[in-house]
């Protein structure tokens, strides 16, 4: 009696057996998917066939023959490929996109907290600064910004001269570059050893503070270390780079490092941009830590400072994470309205001019794609391991 | 099951369903009783509309024209503003019948893109303006110049060949747009701003100080602008080149807006084919024998189209130069029709 | 008593006569505390550092607010007919806005190329869109189980009748190529607005759905169309479609684009949902289960409320961004407002050096104006909630 055996159940149509159900709603559901997709590809050979368009990946390696004004790596117009190109553009966009989310997340941060300030001006001007950067589109703030960076740096003759052989104009920022020369692997070598030492000392002071409950000054001695090794090794070696200095031609500054004023602006205003939305989330991990934390860190004597380090923000960026995620992916998107401003991120070099000069549309839009799902999909999977480290663990 | 599996079917055969092949362009026009024609939405003189959303321009009164010469009506054109990334797509996948959107012909244009140049309606070239305070006076002067640039299909080449073929160095700055492009060039971010030369005219009028700025000499390439149409229908393809031609034609022989209906009349066997007073020309295009009195009676011949739009009656006052008729030290020669 | 209490005064003499007797009136808060001064101090300049921040602060103001206002309104150019009135002259040397332009083109920047004598019908559909928004908004408004039914059914299958009109009853068809500016943007807007959210759901449900294939389908695609810029989505909706479907089945240039935007939108409304989702309590399912209601009953009347309810301000922070995220919709040639304020400004006739900076102040103000609305309204919003859970 205890057991049901399958006579015993009630006679029912399998189609109204949830398993099988649940198999036959996937199939169709896959069927689908599969059909669409095969439809649309063989679509998509067929009007290319009858349309005579050539397709395929051939132009990857033509020569680009156009200009670019920002290159991380060596690119010339008459010798370079269009492959080339693609990664020229695609270390520009991840340049402008790490930089941007650094400087988001600091000011994200500060002005998230800003905004629970006691200073009436102060949370005031946070607010003011959120809900009216939130609300514009970023195309007109990046515009904004570029016409402010050009506005406030004089003209090329009336350069300011920085020190040590630097530059400042509307044209960019001019640095004396440094060049290895040998005997510079040696310093490289002190910076790895010092590296080495200072994730020892890390782990050390962890074993320790748990052995005896204090903490060691580990972030003092590392930038010590990391700073003073490699710079003694440095004058050691007798000081082993070369300087090359920015030369004034009749209408530009050639030689040394360059810095774009499309590339401040666009860092400038992604960064303003995106820290707004960070710092909405910011607020919201804090506010959702409860009061009773803090309070119960300061009864076990805690100073408010270690208070928030060791127990309200560890909780608050549980929160702040998953959002934190889509904020920097965000960012990186958005840098694709860098053309608007003529800074040569991977938008404008790939989608743009190689798509226009090659008119291969499909393939180059499927990379694009798949350059940023790449880059999304990354971003993700490293934000998620961090996330699972220090989500709550639940039962 | 089996219906599920029949449904499926009927879908699966609903999508792959290939009909309608798209080679006849024109009797696709005619069952739509409207031409879509793929213009520039955005470039002032050739296509873009004015303050009550009318599409006006030299371009757009291309598609006017044919409009016209297959249903005697300008107006039935439906304008698809394109830009030049998704112009070639539009028009390989069917979305428009022609493609007049100062598009450059080009020779990979014609071959790997599965595309047809009809005829040059208008021939342009890339140039250059400087600051005059820079006292440059040739372009072969820019050596190490910073020039901004307007995103375009063969501006950033040109630029790259001409400065290559030279032996000079040079900084570019490119823009999506040409406000953005100019504004950058105003405020001294470049030596220099390259366009087609059509361009530059237009551009000026929007500097703080036009007159502090000069265009160089140097045309740097050729830019001949074509209307465009696919490959594999050779009907469409002659009627859109015949309709450049019948309009240049028709203003070698002086027939315009204003003098075609005494001009209809004229005893000029030239004119009397033209304007098909004589012969079945229009008729074997598929068209009507007064196709090209239509395009006339609507919109004048190429001469007044271009005055109109790019020429003195417009605020580019672009003057004729290799636009002139052959007659006039010009490169524009329409075929004869007979 | 007498002791304690503080009774008759200095006069009197006696034991009571180094007692008080009355009250000493209370002394005014010190002035520091008090007033415009007080408020200032304790909110201002309560210690050095806050202090180096309000100066900072109104620093900052000071460099940004007067050259706006004196561009925006002093200097700006109010009356004109062409480029010649915006032009920099004896009479004007600084020039700043272009109102003029604004005010010559201002019924482009609502209708695009919509035909001039069928203009009312966009304001008719203006104007129903404007009420169904406030009846489906307003917490107090009367039958607002109507206004979602008004708001999701009949609003658009009227609006499509009355924009592209039907030749049965008596409205001139009007093609979509024809639509611009103002509408537009509203029309992309509000179907992305109205097709996002039940889609959305949809996905959020199929991504914590118990099939794997199901889960496995919505994933993908909610991954896929989140990792790529929109710009992308636009452009293989708009200019790919057409390739990748048979000739015959060419749909409208506008409709393509909406698809890609509702797509779009979608994907990101389906992880707000399932944030939404995730807090509620298992409990709640469980619940459910127990008391025998089937899968569609427990999302219908147990959990969708209230996972909807809780993340209605995530909800409206997606719309705004949708709002904005309809300007890239003129990369693929739809005369939106901003294309077509570029269009406008391209224009010779009104060719200055200030127009193209006019242009985009008129586009700054109409977006401040329609996403502060909905800023305050996800607010208020949320308020209500707060107030509603007891917090």
């Amino acid at each position: 009696m205890s057991r049901v055996s399958g006579r015993d159940r009630p006679q029912i149509s399998l189609l109204f057996d949830p398993k099988v159900r649940s198999v036959i709603y996937q199939a169709v559901l896959l069927g689908l998917v599969g059909l669409v997709v095969y439809a649309a590809a063989s679509n998509a050979i067929d009007n290319l066939a009858r349309a005579k368009i050539a397709s395929g990946f051939a132009f990857w390696n033509h020569t680009a023959g156009f200009e670019i004004s920002q290159t991380l790596i060596a690119y010339s117009s008459q010798s370079s490929t269009y492959g080339r190109a693609f990664w020229v553009g695609l270390l520009n966009t991840l340049l402008v996109a790490g930089l941007g989310i650094a400087f988001a997340t600091i000011i994200g941060f500060i002005v998230g907290i800003a905004r629970l300030s006691s200073n009436w001006l102060v949370a005031r001007l946070a607010g003011f600064y959120v809900e009216s950067v939130r609300i514009l589109p970023l195309l007109l703030q990046l515009l904004f910004w570029y016409n402010a960076v050009l506005k406030a740096l004089p003209e090329l003759r009336d350069s300011v001269v920085l020190p040590f052989g630097g530059y400042l104009n509307n044209r960019g920022l001019f640095l004396p570059r440094l060049d290895v020369a040998p005997g510079f692997d040696l310093v490289l070598a002190a910076l790895v050893i010092a590296g080495i030492g200072a994730v020892a000392l890390r782990l050390f002071s962890r074993v320790h503070q748990r052995r005896t409950g204090r903490r060691l000054p580990v972030v003092t001695v590392t930038l010590v270390l990391i700073l003073t090794i490699p710079a003694l090794v440095f004058l050691a070696a007798g000081a082993p780079v070369t300087v090359r200095y920015p030369q004034v031609g009749r209408f530009n500054i050639s030689g040394g490092i360059e810095i774009l004023p499309e590339f401040v602006a666009l860092l400038v205003g992604l960064s303003i941009y995106t820290a707004a939305f960070i710092a909405e989330v910011v607020r919201a991990g804090i506010v959702a830590v409860s009061r009773g934390q803090m309070e119960a860190a300061q009864a076990l004597g805690l100073r408010r400072g270690l208070a928030l380090r060791l127990v309200v923000i560890p909780q608050a960026m549980r929160v702040i994470i998953p959002p934190l995620t889509n904020q920097y992916l965000n960012l990186t998107k958005n840098s694709s309205l860098a053309v608007a401003i003529g800074y040569p991120d991977f938008v404008q070099i790939f989608t743009g001019t190689v798509l226009n000069q090659t008119g291969q549309a499909i393939e180059v839009v499927a990379l694009t794609m798949a350059v940023y799902l790449t880059i999304s999909l990354g971003t993700s999977f490293l934000l998620n391991l961090y996330n699972a480290r220090v989500a709550l663990v639940e039962r | 099951m089996n219906r599920v599996l029949t449904l499926l079917g009927i879908a699966g055969a609903a999508i792959l369903i290939t009909s309608a092949s798209i080679a006849q362009t024109l009797n696709t026009v005619k069952t739509r009783g409207s031409l879509s024609c793929g213009a520039n939405g955005q470039l002032p003189g050739f296509g873009l509309p004015d303050a009550q959303g009318n599409w006006k321009g030299f371009d757009v009164d291309y598609c006017r024209a044919l409009a016209a010469a297959v249903f005697d009506d300008p107006n039935k054109v439906k304008f698809v503003a394109l830009t030049a990334k998704d112009r070639f797509t539009a028009l390989q996948s069917g979305d428009v019948d022609v493609l007049v959107r100062n598009t450059t012909w080009t020779s990979s244009r014609d071959t790997q893109l599965g595309l047809n140049a009809t005829g040059v309606n208008y021939f342009d070239g890339q140039g250059f303006m400087v600051r005059k305070a820079l006292k440059v006076n040739s372009a072969l002067e820019l050596n190490d110049a910073a020039i901004c640039v307007q995103q375009g299909t063969t501006t950033e080449l040109n630029l790259g060949d001409y400065f290559r073929a030279n032996r000079m160095r040079f900084k570019t700055v490119t823009f999506a747009s040409v406000d953005e492009a100019l504004a950058a060039y105003d405020s001294g971010r470049c030596d220099a701003y390259t366009t087609d030369a059509s361009g530059l005219y237009g551009v000026r009028l929007k500097l703080a100080k036009p007159d502090d700025h000069i265009v160089l000499p140097e045309i740097i390439s050729k830019e001949p602008l074509s209307p465009f149409v696919r490959h594999g229908d050779d009907q469409w393809f002659d009627i859109v080149k015949w309709a450049h031609f019948a309009l240049v034609n028709a203003e070698e022989l002086a027939i315009s807006k204003a003098n075609v209906d005494e001009q209809i009349k004229s005893i000029n066997p030239e004119i009397k084919r033209l304007l098909g007073a004589e012969g079945n020309f229009g008729e074997q295009l598929g068209l009507t024998k007064d196709w090209v009195y239509r395009m006339v009676k609507h919109l004048g011949n190429y001469g007044e189209i271009f005055e109109r739009n790019i020429g003195q009656g417009s605020p580019l006052k672009i003057t004729r130069g290799l636009n002139s008729l052959w007659t006039k030290g010009g490169l524009q020669y329409g075929m004869p029709l007979r | 008593m007498s002791h304690s209490t503080v009774s008759g005064g200095a006069r009197g003499g006696g034991i009571g006569a180094f007692v008080r007797d009355e009250r000493a009136p209370a002394l005014p808060a010190p002035a520091a505390t008090i007033g415009g001064f007080g408020w200032l101090r304790a909110n201002l300049f309560s210690t050095p550092f806050n202090a180096l921040l309000t100066l900072a602060t109104v620093a900052l103001a000071l460099l940004i607010i007067p050259p706006l206002v004196r561009f925006l309104i002093i200097d700006a150019v109010w009356e004109g007919a062409d480029r010649d009135a915006c032009l920099v002259s004896e009479a004007r040397p600084v020039v700043g806005a272009c109102w003029a332009f604004a005010r010559d083109r201002l019924a482009y920047f609502v209708y695009g190329s919509f035909p001039i004598p069928e203009r009312w019908r966009v304001d008719v559909f203006f104007v129903f869109l404007a009420l169904s928004i406030i009846w489906i908004l307003r917490i107090d408004a009367p039958r607002r189980d109507l206004a979602a039914w008004n708001f999701f059914v009949v609003l658009p299958s009227v609006s499509i009748v009355l924009l592209s009109g039907a030749k049965l009853i008596g409205l001139a068809p009007v093609d979509t190529t024809l639509w611009g500016g103002v509408l537009v943007t509203i029309v992309v807007a509000s179907v992305g607005i109205v097709v996002s959210l039940p889609l959305g759901v949809l996905l959020a449900l199929g991504r914590r759905s118990t099939m794997p294939a199901v889960r496995l389908v919505c994933t993908l695609f909610i991954e896929i169309v989140r990792g790529v810029p929109l710009i992308t989505v636009l452009f293989m909706a708009s200019v790919m479609l057409p390739l990748f479907v048979p000739p015959v089945w060419t749909p409208d240039k506008l409709i393509r684009a909406l698809v890609g935007i509702a797509l779009f939108a979608s994907a990101y409304m389906a992880e707000v949902v399932r944030a939404g989702l995730q807090a509620v309590a298992r409990g709640q399912y469980e619940a459910a289960a127990a008391v025998g209601l089937g899968y569609w009953q427990l999302m219908r009347f147990i959990v969708l409320p209230q996972a909807l309810r809780v993340t209605i301000p995530n909800i409206v922070n997606s719309y705004i961004a949708l709002f904005k995220d309809t300007t890239l919709v003129f990369i693929v040639g739809i005369f939106d407002l901003l294309k077509t304020i570029e269009v406008a400004r391209a224009d010779p006739q009104w060719a200055t050096p200030v127009t193209s900076t006019t242009g985009y102040a008129i586009a700054a103000i109409f977006y401040l104006t329609f996403c502060y609305m909905m800023t305050r309204y996800a607010m208020r919003v949320e308020r209500r909630l707060g107030v509603g859970l007891g917090r």
